[in-house]
């Protein structure tokens, strides 16, 4: 079962894939460079024509020269591509729904093993399967999105020619994803992170035709990159200090490590804070998280879909689930957790304040989604575990739900994604109006809605908590939860309500077809159901039993958060509903204000308009020494050092010693003479200063 | 057989009084006919050399000693005159043409041939330091005539006049170099020099280095080349043919059995003089052959390099070096001599042609001709499986054992930029454009070169008998 | 042994003054002259350590024969001895280091040098007395070193040969005294007359046939 569970996905993916090369075959059967796309696009148009040529010299001979040939047609069988993914990804979900039920209640963990993969001196890998609860979380996370996401595609993506390899790339995301979530061992892990990373920079990457979609792309890989290398030094800490990367191994040494230390070029540092830092870093790339955010919201620039299936609820909270799969250590590092809570409390406040002010309804929902991962990793850091993987799951849904409802819009506006062009499109597109409003009260934390649970005990959690930077967190995510409430329903209010900005676009929107609704329909019963069913086994007294070995949860934190003055659980319900009346009487009663605001603050305005300047500041710390540097080492180590010592440089320093040599035979017979005595003379010299090794 | 004079006996030395004698009949036969004999005299010679060759090689087997240890004949010796006595044979039958000219009919060429070779045969056969000196200057002496014997040529005279100032400074160095060694061990026999040289003493190392600094200027090993080029260059072009091959042979061999024979016990100290040498030699045999624009020019740095290469097997200063300097330098006279048989084809309506810019696109005017030079040039960067090769893989085999690797790895990175040259002239040859055809070959000439050429391209078949004499004949040096 | 000596420093410091002379006067033929003056001096250092024979040697062969032909060699060649000067000037520098270098390290090696006792032995071995210093020559000239002398004997063949080669040329043109055609002259040969018209005198196109 959960064999197929993992490779259903897999198999749709080849199945797709195959059927997107034919496509590829279909429309430029002669494997000549298409006519069209030869602009400058980038990397991401290189490798599609890599993709497609490759595609071609496999499948060349195939009996599909009878494709008609109109302008950018669909592949034969794109909506078999499509229902095939789909189908398989519904079943994988189904499936999924079975193993947690089998694992969380029936508590029936599983390791499979499938094959071995490794066997290198200490190094000894196999790819398992590990199933626990944790996991099986994760399972119904990603296959129920997954297969929403899907079935939302097939309405969403009708009218793009690359269908087919859409859903490759959606389903070979999903299979990652999955792996990654069902690792066995670090490397393994490593593995699926890196390959949802690669699904992830394909998609982003989709419209390989669009520059900003490919530089968006190479952003996403670039800073994932960054903290993949620390993850990639957090495992290799791992495995110098226990031996393997087997989580299990891991776990057990792990309490054997504390007040071990590393010697970094004389500086000891504690093995276990170092470790738990790295594995953080990793996660704070994967999980676009405060310095290492900067690509999230440009990921938008993807398909929607792909937003809210990687972006929002699954990929993104790979490093939150990774750093609660290494809970074991965290437990053990008080002062990474202490760092852990300080990023996290830190990006939450600080993309809210970002989302105040984005017109991009999708990089609204993106600043969104990167401020609640700072909640989910404030939870981490108290070491309330199973509260973050709460609001992760609940998250997931309500997320999506906005994305695919955001999706829903643009599709009704034609692509258009700007809020300030929108207005009183809620009868235009009722259903969706209602889904947006049903996530953004999810979102918000308005009661009884999935939100309200999982962010409550978040925020319950950090005050609960002792570590030092608690009231931090605290304090961060009530602020942050205030100015949630008002940017998002500031998006709705300027999307939904008003009047029409653009008429051309508002006479033109339609509700979408059913194939979106349904979905959408669907995380919106998420979006309430996720919430209150759950509390108990996420965030309650349930705890220890509902997840058993997969946490390793702060042994008080959940008592605590039992215990806590009776003003702070509706600390946050108060936020949301000041966040409702300013965003109110900001966007319905007295849409000047927020003009007047701007312009009376337009430090702050312009400040938060640009994200806090962070692309320009990396364009001035790295982007720009990276590109001198490249150029320096072009220029000058290319060119001058490896070309000028390498092999131009061969060539050309022997005609320059020939030339030297060749001008030292003058014809003089007496230079020849003296060349002689030198000689000699050098000789002699060598012996006499004992320089012989007598 | 015994003949004997003042108590010596005559018989080891019975080629060498043969070709003394039989150059100074020659020599009566030219005096008393005139220039028209010429062309006689040369056969004659060449037969003389035959006889001599003959009777090196029918002396009876074994080591023999005479004059009081100052003549030694041993399978060494045998092997390097057997070689020079070739050397000088083909020489002469290359010289033939250049002979045959109205203005040149000097007769005493062959007789100045035959004795330069008698010096090469008590040079390589010397057992103490004065032989060896009367030996090489005999050679030398002979060298200096012959490389100015086209002497209405400014650049031939030039070219004899610069080898004599300086052959005469090297021999100054060498006559100081052996009265050094003479002072500190009282004799002057390789023999009781080995027994006295038993530690690096200054003086010793001191006369040592002159005496080699003498012998290296013989073998034109950097830094004492620089004669090399221009000689090549200004001498008629079969005396250059001669110069490259004959002499070494000689001065390699007297180098080696110097080296080996008299100081054996401070190995140590001749052997970084020897590296030195090698090394320099190597490197800039490689790199300044690349410059140059005449054919024999090129062959003097070609031949710096080799004897840099020879000096290598040297350097290990063990028995199976010894062996890869004499399979080296064997070789290396095949190669050189078929080289030079085609430089003296190079001739367009009668003018001979000496820069490489002639030899563009001959494989399409003379295709067999081209063959073979592009089989030489690659033999002589080492290519297998051509001789060339050969000989680079046992000086170098020889060079790891001993521990010489810096020597190995530059001699090869040395041999890669000396494939530069060699491969450029086949490209020219293959791939340019062609500037004309050439007068037809000789017929001496095309028997050379089909010689030299089919040792060359099928030495890797039957290596065994030059490889298995070399190694009799490094055996009796130690 | 105060004479012996006395002449020893006399005749080695003249030999090795005059030597630096030979390289530094400006005038060649005064370096000729000093040249004689070393010789003469050396011999004499042979004279003193009872060398007689090459002490006339050296005086005949060298003094005599060599340096007075360099002598008349320099006085007939034209060369520009300043000019010649410049180079050397040039590169004096260059020289004097390496010379200096050489000079230093032949002190040390000096200085470090130990005489094998053989060589000693025979440097101070008694010169015999009943026979002279040309017979003892001869003795082992033509006996013991027998070989030596016949391959010197080879050498002085090659030079000689080699002298020949590079110098003796039959030139045609030369006019060389021929008894037999001087002998079978007669006017009518040696003369022609000609009849040449009054006031025209003699004419270009014949001046050829004029001269014969």
């Amino acid at each position: 079962m959960i064999q197929a569970l993992v490779f259903l996905p897999l198999i749709g993916a080849l199945i797709a894939g195959f059927i997107a090369i034919l496509g590829a075959h279909g429309r430029n059967p002669s494997g000549d460079e298409m006519d069209h796309a030869h602009d400058d696009h980038g990397h991401g148009d290189a490798s599609a024509h890599a993709h497609a040529a490759h595609g071609h010299d496999d499948h060349g001979h195939d009996d599909h020269d009878d494709h008609h040939h109109v302008a950018e047609p669909a592949a034969l069988g794109s909506r078999a591509a499509e229902l095939i993914t789909a189908g398989l990804l519904v079943v994988s979900a189904v499936l999924s729904w079975m193993t947690f039920v089998d694992v969380a209640f029936m508590h029936h963990d599983a390791r499979i093993v499938l094959l071995n993969w490794i066997n290198s001196g200490d190094l000894q890998l196999s790819w398992t399967l590990r199933v626990d609860t944790l996991t099986a979380v994760m399972l119904v996370v990603v296959t129920t999105v997954s297969s929403l996401v899907h079935i939302y595609s097939l309405g969403y993506m009708e009218d793009d020619p690359n269908r087919p390899r859409f859903m490759a790339y959606l389903s070979l995301f999903t299979f990652m994803m999955l792996m990654l979530v069902t690792a066995d061992n670090l490397l393994q892990l490593f593995f699926g992170w890196e390959g949802v990373g690669l699904a992830s920079y394909l998609l982003i990457g989709f419209w390989f035709k669009k520059p900003s979609a490919n530089a968006a792309a190479i952003k996403a890989f670039v800073v994932n990159r960054v903290g993949d290398f620390g993850f990639l030094l957090g495992i290799f800490a791992l495995f110098m200090l226990v031996g393997s990367t087997d989580l299990d191994t891991i776990f057990a040494s792990a309490p054997g490590l504390t007040g071990k230390t590393i010697n970094f070029f004389g500086w000891h540092a504690d093995a276990l804070t170092l470790t738990c830092l790295l594995l953080f870093v990793g996660a704070m790339g994967k999980s676009a998280q405060f310095l290492l955010h900067t690509w999230l919201p440009d990921a938008m620039e993807g398909p929607t879909p792909v937003s809210a299936l990687i972006h929002a609820a699954t990929m993104v909270t790979a490093g939150v689930f990774m750093v609660a799969r290494m809970s074991p250590l965290f437990e053990l590092a008080p002062n990474a957790q202490a760092v852990v809570m300080l990023v996290g409390a830190t990006t939450a406040f600080f993309a809210a304040t970002i989302g105040l002010v984005q017109n991009d309804i999708k990089r609204i929902v993106a600043y969104s989604t990167c401020s609640q991962l700072g909640y989910m990793f404030v939870a981490l850091g108290t070491g309330a575990y199973s509260v973050a993987m709460f609001h992760l799951f609940t998250h997931a849904f309500f997320k999506a739900l906005l994305f695919l409802g955001s999706g829903s819009v643009i599709y009704a506006m034609h692509h258009e994604q700007d809020i300030r062009k929108m207005g009183g499109l809620w009868n235009k597109i009722p259903f969706t109006y209602a889904m947006m409003t049903i996530g953004t009260l999810a979102l918000t934390g308005f009661p009884f809605t999935a939100g309200y649970f999982s962010k409550d005990a978040i925020i319950e959690a950090a005050y609960a908590s002792h570590t030092q930077f608690a009231f931090y967190g605290f304090l961060m995510t009530v602020v942050a939860a205030l100015l949630t409430s008002f940017y998002s329903w500031r998006l709705v209010f300027k999307t939904f309500h008003g009047e029409p900005h653009d008429k051309k676009h508002y006479d033109a929107a339609h509700e979408a077809p059913l194939w979106m609704l349904v979905p959408l329909a669907v995380l919106g019963i998420g979006s309430f159901a996720a919430g209150f069913p759950f509390k108990e086994l996420f965030a309650g007294h349930h705890v220890g039993e509902f997840f058993r070995e997969s946490l390793k949860m702060n042994p008080h934190i959940i008592e605590e958060m039992h215990h806590i003055p009776g003003w702070v659980p509706y600390v946050p319900t108060v936020m949301m509903v000041l966040g409702f009346l300013i965003s109110y009487l900001f966007y319905v009663r007295k849409p000047y204000l927020p003009v007047e605001l701007a312009n009376q603050h337009p430090l702050l305005y312009k400040f938060l308009l640009n994200k806090w300047y962070f692309d320009e500041l990396y364009e001035i710390i790295f982007v720009r020494p990276a590109k001198w540097i490249g150029h320096f080492l072009w220029k000058k180590g290319d060119g001058m050092i490896i070309d000028g010592l390498g092999p131009d440089g061969i060539s050309a320093r022997v005609l320059n010693i020939t030339r030297g040599v060749v001008k030292l035979q003058t014809g003089y017979l007496y230079h020849y003479a003296f060349a002689m005595l030198i000689g000699v003379a050098g000789l002699i010299t060598w012996f006499i200063f004992g320089l012989g090794g007598q | 057989m015994t003949i004997t004079t003042a108590g010596y006996s005559l018989l080891p030395v019975l080629p060498e009084l043969m070709l003394a004698v039989g150059a100074m009949v020659l020599l009566m036969i030219g005096a008393f006919n005139g220039p028209k004999v010429t062309g006689l005299v040369t056969t004659l010679a060449v037969c003389l050399l035959v006889v001599v060759g003959a009777a090196e090689i029918m002396l009876p087997a074994g080591k023999h000693v005479t004059f009081g240890g100052s003549f030694i004949v041993d399978d060494y010796a045998r092997f390097l005159k057997v070689l020079a006595i070739i050397a000088s044979a083909v020489t002469l039958i290359l010289s033939r043409e250049f002979l045959a000219d109205q203005s040149r009919r000097i007769f005493e060429y062959a007789i100045l041939v035959l004795l330069s070779t008698l010096g090469m045969m008590v040079l390589i056969s010397a057992g103490d330091l004065i032989m060896l000196y009367l030996g090489l200057e005999l050679m030398s002496l002979a060298l200096y005539v012959v490389a100015a014997s086209n002497r209405d040529n400014a650049k031939s005279t030039e070219a004899g006049l610069k080898y004599f100032v300086l052959g005469a400074l090297s021999s100054g160095m060498l006559l100081y170099g052996a009265s050094m060694i003479y002072g500190f061990t009282g004799t002057v026999s390789f023999a009781g020099i080995a027994a006295e040289a038993k530690t690096g003493n200054i003086g010793l190392v001191f006369g040592l280095v002159f005496l080699l600094a003498g012998l290296c200027f013989k073998v034109s090993a950097v830094p004492f080349h620089m004669w090399t080029p221009d000689v090549y260059e200004g001498a008629p072009t079969p005396v250059t043919a001669f110069f490259a091959s004959a002499p070494k042979v000689a001065a390699l061999a007297v180098f080696t059995r110097v080296t080996l024979t008299a100081f054996p016990g401070i190995v140590v100290q001749w052997q970084q003089v020897v590296v030195f040498v090698s090394l320099a030699s190597m490197v800039l045999g490689s790199f300044a052959a690349i410059g140059q624009t005449n054919i024999k020019r090129l062959m003097a740095y070609s031949s710096i390099g080799h004897m840099g290469f020879a000096l290598v097997g040297l350097a290990a200063g063990t028995q199976e070096g010894a062996q890869g300097v004499l399979v080296y330098i064997a070789i290396y006279v095949a190669m050189t001599l078929g080289t030079f048989a085609i430089i003296l084809t190079m001739k367009r309506n009668g003018q001979p042609v000496e820069t490489i810019k002639d030899f563009a696109g001959l494989s399409r005017t003379n295709p067999i001709i081209a063959f073979f030079f592009a089989m030489f040039l690659f033999s002589l960067a080492g290519v297998p499986p051509l001789a060339g090769f050969f000989g680079k893989f046992y000086v170098f085999m020889a060079a790891i054992k001993s521990g010489l690797f810096v020597l190995a790895v530059v001699g090869v990175l040395a041999s890669v930029v000396g494939a530069f040259y060699y491969l450029s002239i086949v490209k020219l040859m293959y791939f340019d454009e062609p500037v004309g055809k050439l007068d037809p070959m000789r017929v001496e000439l095309r028997t050379v070169l089909a010689v030299a050429g089919l040792f060359n391209v099928l030495f890797f078949v039957y290596p065994a008998p030059l490889v298995s004499a070399a190694a009799f004949a490094a055996k009796s040096l130690f | 042994m105060i004479l012996p000596a006395l002449f020893f420093y006399l005749f080695a410091s003249i030999c090795v003054a005059s030597a630096v002379m030979v390289i530094a006067s400006r005038n060649p033929v005064h370096s000729v002259l000093f040249l004689i003056l070393a010789f003469v001096n050396a011999s004499g250092l042979f004279v003193l350590m009872g060398a007689e024979f090459l002490a006339m040697l050296l005086i005949v062969v060298y003094v005599g024969a060599v340096a007075v032909l360099f002598l008349f060699v320099i006085m007939m060649l034209d060369v520009d001895f300043t000019q010649l000067r410049e180079g050397f000037i040039q590169y004096l520098p260059f020289g004097l280091v390496i010379g200096a270098i050489f000079l230093a390290e032949l002190l040390l090696v000096a200085g470090g040098w130990v005489m094998n006792p053989n060589v000693t032995k025979s440097i101070t071995a008694a010169i015999p007395t009943n026979v002279s210093n040309t017979e003892a020559l001869g003795l082992v000239l033509y006996t013991k070193y027998i070989h030596y002398f016949q391959l010197a004997g080879m050498v002085l063949l090659v030079a000689m040969i080699g002298a020949i080669v590079l110098t003796l040329r039959h030139k045609v043109k030369v006019r060389r005294q021929d008894i037999n055609v001087q002998n079978a002259r007669n006017p009518e040969l040696a003369m022609e007359v000609r009849k040449v018209a009054t006031g025209q005198g003699l004419q270009d196109a014949d001046a050829g046939s004029w001269v014969k």
